[in-house]
């Protein structure tokens, strides 16, 4: 697995990632944003969390425009694997490359603690390691994570089967006060139609070791490597 | 030229910052207050050969960046 991580100005978690991705046998590279190219033999493109531009104008919208954001799009075009977290998830939905955008949580808190989600199908290139409707603890943290898309986008996804994850409890259940940021049918992270394009808020690269107190990020980057 | 653009939340779409508004005003007794929505505003100075280019410009340039069209509208006034 080759993976290059794209960092734009404001970036902050791309170190973080690539320990994640580095844990489970990967090749990780960076790549800053101007370059028009990702290097050959690129499987997985990397969009990491944090504040590219510093959230001006929208959370994403000047990085997802981005020279790289081009070499990006035509790795998905060819079916290249690219996975976006937090501030990439609002880069690629910026860009166009997921459908919706991530709004302000509905309550207006920056939200940061630990999160349970469900894990919607395991028959994807990002979800082999885990099992269907499995619960894992990770983490959220962001002030724009409240997903929202017209209601034909919402069932388009829902009927394609193209979320990823969902906020719960820790039955598994879809309950309000697991769903923090507001977003619709808790998503907390969908696919691109190919399957091939994943964006989530949640940071599961936070949890890959015990000494940080969880490991159940750590199936998401095995999946990738397996 | 100056030119000013304006982007606003679209109908139905959630504003927590317009609601946050909103109740501030209440609570600074600002009496009357129906509801708050909060937008963007971007003055532009532009070199273009007369106002109708100047528009097209613009409105490329909300397509493209100003504004994500997903959840916010856009209207662009020449001056």
């Amino acid at each position: 697995m080759r993976a290059a991580v794209v960092v734009f100005p404001g970036s902050n978690r791309e170190a973080d990632v690539a320990r994640a991705l580095r844990l489970t046998g990967a090749d990780v590279v960076k790549v800053w944003h101007t370059e028009t190219a990702l290097p050959s033999g690129t499987d997985l493109a990397v969009l990491p969390g944090g504040f590219s531009y510093g959230d001006y104008l929208r959370c994403g919208a000047i990085a997802g425009r981005a020279a790289a954001m081009d070499a990006v799009r035509a790795h998905a075009a060819r079916g290249g694997l690219v996975l976006g977290i937090c501030n990439g998830f609002q880069i690629l939905c910026e860009s166009g490359l997921l459908p919706g955008v991530l709004m302000r949580n509905v309550d207006r808190r920056f939200i940061c603690h630990r999160q349970l989600l469900r894990v919607e199908r395991n028959d994807t290139r990002f979800t082999s390691a885990y099992a269907k409707g499995q619960v894992i603890d990770v983490c959220v943290a962001h002030g724009e994570g409240n997903y929202f898309a017209d209601p034909e986008t919402i069932a388009r996804i829902e009927g394609e089967g193209r979320v990823a994850f969902r906020y719960c409890d820790a039955s598994g259940a879809l309950t309000v006060d697991a769903n923090r940021n507001g977003s619709l049918n808790a998503i907390a992270g969908i696919y691109s139609a190919g399957r091939n394009v994943l964006g989530l808020m949640p940071h599961p690269e936070n949890f890959v070791e015990d000494l940080v107190g969880g490991t159940d990020g750590r199936g998401l980057f095995a999946s990738l490597a397996a | 030229m100056k030119a000013r653009i304006i982007v606003t939340l679209k109908n139905g779409v959630l504003d927590p910052q317009g609601k946050a508004i909103e109740a501030a005003l209440a609570s600074f007794g600002i009496a009357g207050v129906e509801g708050v929505r909060q937008g963007k505003v971007f003055d532009v100075e532009i070199d273009a050969a007369d106002a109708a280019t100047a528009e097209t410009t613009l409105k490329t340039a909300c397509e493209k960046l100003l504004a994500n069209t997903v959840v916010e509208n856009y209207a662009v006034e020449i001056a």
